[in-house]
């Protein structure tokens, strides 16, 4: 299908030329990177900028990096270049395991986590684990730096933090210091690519502190906070997970569309919880399934 | 909208052409230049239909704009089979096991599964399904491709 709105496509070799463009055109300019939602977005005129300004060339936004127990991740980092990465892999499993259900071998070659959040469809595979792990996201403009927590990016579906003028610089987040196991429990409708009809993340810690967070199970992927302090210092059993369930269930408000119903996300939220919890403690004492696999549901 | 002048190698050979900033790179790889091993299919990334190799990673050309491709090396199937070391094999395989009926998917799951085996020849049946877990066949129900890119694996 042909591109129907007709714009400039801008290429600037570096930043202040980019916040220049950004500063002047503002919702006007739309940036592109892996372009796998925007190329569709502007197919199907959802998009309709008068300049598409292709960041690719600004060497401040490249580059995947762990300095100091913080893992930076370039703007311009693909999901691919993510799961080759033995930094991710080693120091966030769960990242890795997310990054590993997006879409498929094809696209994960050119999209990257910077696009994931910043098209921030509710069902963003690659923000439950940055929302347990406090990510930051970077942010440039003509008038500074700034930084946003991954908690206020999510403004609502498709909405971010994000202004018109500012480029996402990088995704940042500290390693933790207590060792964890976590797993992304992800519900597809077929083991390959598929988006999320809901996804889970549960972290235990070794001192019995969790992290619980969603995604595709309310207008924005979040943490479930009210379950997070019911598990604290408790132990996974039969009895825990139920009611932690009962929990997460009041903390989701999903919706019923073409890929599922309101009240089977609802259930399978619970369901979801359970196997990652109990593939996350496994996973922490040694045992469980490896990252990567069995967290379809 | 202003004219890009762009230049790009595309199967060995250098390419120099004029693109709209709104062209999408299949349309012009297959209208303009003549490769018509690319299909589009869903037109959004889904289906893989449209796979090529661009510096080195199967891509989808429905969800790059041509311009982007400037400076670039792409590869298609067209030139996949004498300048990769997998292609021709896999080729083979798929052509001996009649492993595919229409034959529409062909060009991006040989594609595919020559990413895989440069990066890993001793790609399993696991990796295999993930690897062409973005290339849609609506004939075969993928069967007889797994095995093919097993038996190729397996030097069989």
């Amino acid at each position: 299908m042909p591109i129907a709105t007709q714009f400039e496509y801008v290429k600037p070799a570096d930043m202040d030329e980019a916040l220049q463009v950004l500063a002047m055109y503002k919702e006007k300019a739309r940036p592109l990177a892996g372009g796998t939602d925007l190329i569709v977005h502007l197919k199907e005129g959802f998009a309709k900028p008068e300049i598409v300004l292709d960041v690719k060339a600004l060497k401040e936004l490249s580059g995947l990096s762990l300095k100091n127990g913080v893992l930076r991740v370039g703007a311009l980092v693909t999901f691919a270049e993510l799961l080759e990465s033995a930094a991710v892999k080693k120091n966030f499993p769960d990242l890795w395991e997310a990054a590993g259900t997006v879409a498929s071998t094809g696209v994960r070659n050119r999209a990257t986590l910077a696009g994931n959040i910043c098209s921030a469809v509710p069902s963003a595979d690659s923000a439950p684990p940055l929302l347990a792990h406090d990510a930051v996201v970077r942010l440039r403009s003509q008038a500074g730096e700034r930084l946003v927590s991954i908690h206020e990016w999510f403004t609502g579906p498709k909405r971010t933090a994000l202004g018109p003028d500012e480029l996402v610089v990088s995704v940042e987040m500290a390693v933790p210091e207590k060792k964890f196991g976590a797993c992304y429990m992800k519900l597809s409708r077929y083991d390959g690519e598929d988006l999320a009809q809901g996804g889970v993340e549960a972290a235990v810690f070794t001192d019995h502190n969790y992290r619980v967070a969603f995604c595709a199970l309310g207008p924005v992927p979040a943490r479930a906070l009210k379950t997070e302090s019911y598990l604290k210092g408790k132990k996974v059993t039969e009895q825990t997970v139920k009611q932690a369930g009962e929990l997460l269930a009041g903390e989701i408000s999903p919706i019923t569309d073409i890929r599922s119903s309101r009240e089977y996300r609802t259930h399978m939220a619970r369901i979801m919880l359970g196997r990652a919890l109990e593939t996350a403690v496994s996973r922490l004492s040694g045992r469980g399934p490896k990252y990567g696999e069995g967290n379809i549901c | 909208m202003k004219k890009h002048p762009i230049s790009f190698k595309l199967n060995g050979e250098r390419v120099s052409i004029e693109v709209e900033p709104s062209d999408v790179l299949i349309d012009v790889l297959r209208d303009r230049l003549g490769i018509k091993s690319p299909k589009v299919g869903c037109d959004r990334g889904d289906c893989g239909t449209c796979t090529i190799i661009m510096d080195g990673r199967t891509v989808r050309s429905c969800l790059a704009l041509a311009v982007e491709a400037d400076g670039a090396e792409l590869v298609t199937l067209e030139g996949a089979n004498t300048s990769r070391k997998w292609t021709r094999k896999l080729q083979e395989k798929f052509h001996r096991k009649n492993a595919f009926q229409c034959g529409f998917c062909a060009p991006g799951i040989i594609l595919s599964a020559t990413e895989l085996l440069e990066k890993n020849p001793k790609a399993g049946k696991h990796e295999i399904k993930e690897a062409i877990a973005g290339n849609l066949c609506r004939c075969t129900g993928y069967e007889p491709i797994v095995e093919a890119i097993e038996e190729t694996v397996k030097g069989k």
